[in-house]
C-alpha cells in the first residue's frame, strides 16, 4: 500500500525492483533443485548421475521407464497444479479483499469436488476416466456461478460472497458425503482419497490437459495487474482510476475459477495451498500483483511438490496422498497466519 | 411471535405434543411398520422370541432417544453460542466446535481403540474445548472484539483444520474407514442405550448449569456493559456458559458424530416463536431441536430405500438454505 501512495524515488525502486527478482530467481532455482532431487528420490533407489543419463539418453538407460514415465509427470504435475491453486488463490483474495479467501473456502472447490465424485460414484463403468477432469470443471463452474447469484444483491458485496460460498460448501460438501456413504466400499475409497488430493499415478496426458490453463490463464491475469491493484484500494477508487470495474473483475475471477477448477480436475480436493502460497509471496515481495502471481506460483509448486515428495517417499512402501501432507503443514500455518493478520 | 404468557405456555404445550408426535413415528416407523402396541408390549411384557421386541427395543428406541436428546442439546448450545457472541450465524458446526470434538474422537477410536461413547466422551469433551479456544483466540480482533464475518471464517478454518487431518488419519488407516465415516457424516442409528447412560450426568450438569444462568444470559443480550452493571462479572457469566456449551455439543458428537445446523436453525425458529427471553425461547428450543432431528432422521430412513441418508446430511440439506438467507441479510448490516 505505502509503495503506491508515498512516490518512491528512483534509486529506491530499482533496488526493490532488483530484489523482487533475486527472489523470484532464487525460487525458481530451488525449484529446479527440487524437482531434480525428487526425481532422483523414490521407493526404487536412483543415483543423480543414473538419473541424469536417463535423462539425456532415454535409450541407453535402464531406468529410463521409471523417470521418464512414473516420477517426471507426476513431479511436473505437482509443480503445476500447485502454481494454479497459488495463482486462483492469490486473485481471490484480491478481489475479495479479505486474506482468508481461497478456491475451498468459497465453493469452488467443494463444486468440483461434488461432480467428481458423482461421476466417480455412478459413472465409471459407462464413461471413460478421461471425462472426470472435464466434469470437475464443470462442477467448479456451476458452483462459482450458484455462488454469485445466490451473494447478488445489486452488486456482489466481497462479504457476502464469502458466507454464502461456506453456506453453499457446506451443502455440497453434505451431498458428497451421502454419494460416498451409499457407493460400495471400493468406489468410496476411490473417491475419499480423490477428495483429499493426490497426484498419485499422474501421467502425460494430465500434464498435457492441464498445461493449457496456466498458460492461458495466468497472462490473461497478469495483463489485469493494474486493474486488480486498482481494485484492491476500493471499487470507487477503481473507477475513479478509470477501469471498468465489472469486466475486469469477471476476467479475474474467471481465471481464479479456470486454473482451480483444471488443479481440482486434475488433483482432487487439497485444500490450502491456495490459502498459504499467496500469502508466503506477499510476505516476500508485498501486495503489488504483477510480482505477487509469478512468486506465489513458484511458492505453491514448491509447497505441493514437497507435499508428493513426502507422501512418495516417507512411509515406504505406502504412498499416501500429497494432500494430507498439505493440510498438514498448511492448516497449522494458516492459524498462525489468520492470529497474525487480525486487525 | 407468542406474546402474552398464557400463548407461550400453550406453545410448550404443543411443542411437547409435536415432539412426541415425532418421537412415536420415529419408533414405528422403519423398513418394517410397528404397531403402536407392539412397543407398549415391548416396553412392559419383553418377550426375547418376538422380532419387533427385539427390533424395537435394541434399534428403534434407542434411536429416537438419541436423536431427542442430540436434537436438543445441540439446539441449546447453538441458542447459547448466538448469545454469547451475538452472532446470528454462530452454532457448534459452523464454529468448529464439533469439528474439534469428532476428530479426537477419530484420534481415540483409531489410535486407542476406544469403543464406546462412555469411554471417548472425554475425548469429544477436549476436542470441543480445544476447538472453541481456537476459534475464540482466532475470532478476536486486536482490542478484543468480535467481527461477525471474522468469527465465521475463524470457524470455517479450525473446521477444514480438523476435518483435514481426520480424512488424513483416515486414508493412513484403512481399516477404521467406515466407523470414521460415521462420525464425518453424523448419525443416530446403532447406539445401544446401556451405553448412553454414563454420559447422562453431563448433560444433567448442563441443564442444572443452564438453568441456573437463564436470567444472566438475558443479561447478556442487552451488552456486557448491562451485565457488569448488574453487578455480575460478564466474562465468568460467558466462561460457563461456554462450559455447558461444550458440555453439550461435546457428547452429541461422541454419540453421533457432526450434525450441523441443527444448532443454527432451531434458535432462530424458537426465538420467533418464543421471543428473546431465555426463559421461554431454552426449553423452545430443546424441543424442536429434538423434533426437527427426530423428523430429519425419519425422513432420511425414507428418501432413497433401502439405503438410509445419515441424518447429518439431511440437517446440513435443510439448514444451508437458511444459512444463505441469513448471509445475505446480515453481511450488509455488519
Amino acid at each position: 500500500m505505502s509503495q503506491s501512495l508515498a512516490l518512491p524515488d528512483h534509486q529506491q525502486q530499482t533496488s526493490d525492483r532488483r530484489r523482487v527478482i533475486s527472489i523470484a530467481l532464487t525460487l525458481s532455482l530451488v525449484l529446479l533443485a527440487s524437482v531434480f532431487a525428487s526425481l532422483c528420490l523414490g521407493s526404487y533407489p536412483t543415483a543423480p548421475a543414473a538419473v541424469i543419463e536417463a535423462l539425456i539418453q532415454p535409450a541407453q538407460s535402464d531406468i529410463a521407464f521409471i523417470v521418464w514415465e512414473l516420477r517426471l509427470p507426476r513431479i511436473l504435475l505437482a509443480v503445476l497444479v500447485g502454481a494454479a491453486l497459488a495463482v486462483a488463490g492469490a486473485i481471490l483474495q484480491g478481489i475479495v479483499r479479505n486474506p482468508l479467501a481461497s478456491p475451498d473456502v468459497i465453493g469452488i472447490t467443494s463444486g468440483a469436488s461434488l461432480l467428481a465424485v458423482l461421476f466417480l460414484a455412478l459413472l465409471t463403468g459407462t464413461l471413460s476416466i478421461v471425462w472426470l477432469p472435464a466434469a470437475a470443471m464443470l462442477g467448479a463452474t456451476a458452483a462459482m456461478l450458484l455462488v454469485f447469484s445466490l451473494a447478488w444483491k445489486k452488486g456482489v458485496a466481497p462479504g457476502r460472497m464469502v458466507l454464502v460460498g461456506i453456506g453453499l460448501s457446506a451443502a455440497m460438501g453434505a451431498v458428497t458425503t451421502l454419494l460416498i456413504v451409499i457407493s460400495d466400499d471400493a468406489a468410496a475409497m476411490h473417491a475419499y482419497v480423490w477428495l483429499t488430493g493426490s497426484i498419485y499415478a499422474a501421467q502425460w496426458r494430465d500434464v498435457v490437459g492441464m498445461l493449457p490453463w496456466l498458460l492461458l490463464c495466468i497472462p490473461l491475469a497478469l495483463s489485469h495487474a493494474r486493474h486488480m491493484d486498482a481494485l484492491r484500494l476500493g471499487d470507487m477508487v477503481a473507477i475513479g482510476l478509470g477501469v471498468n470495474v465489472a469486466r475486469s473483475r469477471l476476467v479475474l475471477i474467471g481465471c481464479s475459477v479456470a486454473l482451480a477448477g483444471a488443479a481440482v480436475a486434475y488433483a482432487g480436493g487439497l485444500s490450502f495451498v491456495g490459502l498459504i502460497a499467496p500469502h508466503i509471496a506477499s510476505l516476500l515481495v508485498g501486495r503489488g500483483f504483477a510480482r505477487l502471481v509469478p512468486v506465489a506460483a513458484l511458492t505453491g509448486a514448491l509447497i505441493l511438490l514437497y507435499a508428493d515428495l513426502l507422501g512418495r517417499v516417507a512411509f515406504l512402501p505406502r504412498d499416501l496422498p500429497a494432500g494430507i501432507f498439505v493440510s498438514g503443514i498448511g492448516a497449522p500455518f494458516f492459524v498462525y497466519l489468520l492470529y497474525r493478520t487480525r486487525d | 411471535m407468542l406474546n402474552r404468557r398464557s400463548w407461550k405456555i400453550l406453545g410448550l404445550i404443543l411443542g411437547t405434543v409435536l415432539m412426541l408426535v415425532a418421537f412415536v413415528a420415529s419408533v414405528a416407523l422403519g423398513n418394517t411398520p410397528m404397531p403402536l402396541t407392539a412397543l407398549g408390549d415391548a416396553l412392559w411384557h419383553y418377550d426375547p422370541t418376538s422380532v419387533n421386541h427385539i427390533i424395537l427395543l435394541s434399534e428403534r428406541l434407542p434411536r429416537a432417544v438419541v436423536a431427542s436428546l442430540v436434537g436438543a442439546s445441540l439446539a441449546i448450545a447453538g441458542a447459547l453460542m448466538q448469545t454469547m457472541t451475538r452472532n446470528p450465524l454462530a452454532s457448534p458446526g459452523i464454529l468448529g466446535i464439533n469439528a474439534g470434538a469428532m476428530f479426537l474422537v477419530v484420534v481415540s477410536v483409531s489410535i486407542l481403540q476406544l469403543r464406546s461413547p462412555a469411554e471417548y466422551v472425554w475425548a469429544a469433551l477436549a476436542g470441543a474445548c480445544l476447538a472453541a479456544l481456537l476459534v475464540f483466540l482466532l475470532s478476536r480482533g486486536r482490542h478484543g472484539e468480535l467481527s461477525p464475518l471474522r468469527v465465521v471464517l475463524a470457524g470455517v478454518a479450525v473446521t477444514a483444520l480438523f476435518v483435514s487431518f481426520s480424512q488424513g488419519l483416515l486414508i493412513a488407516d484403512q481399516q477404521g474407514f467406515e466407523s470414521v465415516l460415521y462420525w464425518l457424516a453424523g448419525s443416530v442409528a446403532g447406539r445401544d442405550l446401556a451405553a448412553l447412560e454414563p454420559l447422562l450426568p453431563l448433560f444433567a450438569i448442563a441443564l442444572l448449569l443452564c438453568i441456573c444462568l437463564v436470567r444472566h444470559a438475558n443479561a447478556l443480550m442487552l451488552g456486557d456493559e448491562m451485565v457488569t452493571g448488574l453487578g455480575i462479572n460478564a466474562g465468568a457469566i460467558k466462561l460457563l456458559l461456554g462450559v455447558v456449551v461444550i458440555l453439550l455439543a461435546g457428547s452429541s458428537v461422541a454419540i453421533a458424530g457432526m450434525i450441523g445446523f441443527v444448532g443454527l436453525i432451531v434458535p432462530h425458529m424458537a426465538r420467533g416463536l418464543f421471543g428473546l427471553d431465555h426463559r421461554w425461547m431454552l426449553p423452545g428450543c430443546a424441543l424442536l431441536g429434538a423434533s426437527l432431528l427426530l423428523s430429519a432422521d425419519l425422513l432420511g430412513r425414507f428418501l432413497m430405500p433401502p439405503q438410509e441418508v445419515p441424518v447429518g446430511i439431511m440437517t446440513a440439506l435443510l439448514g444451508t438454505p437458511l444459512f444463505i438467507h441469513l448471509a445475505r441479510r446480515g453481511a450488509s448490516a455488519s
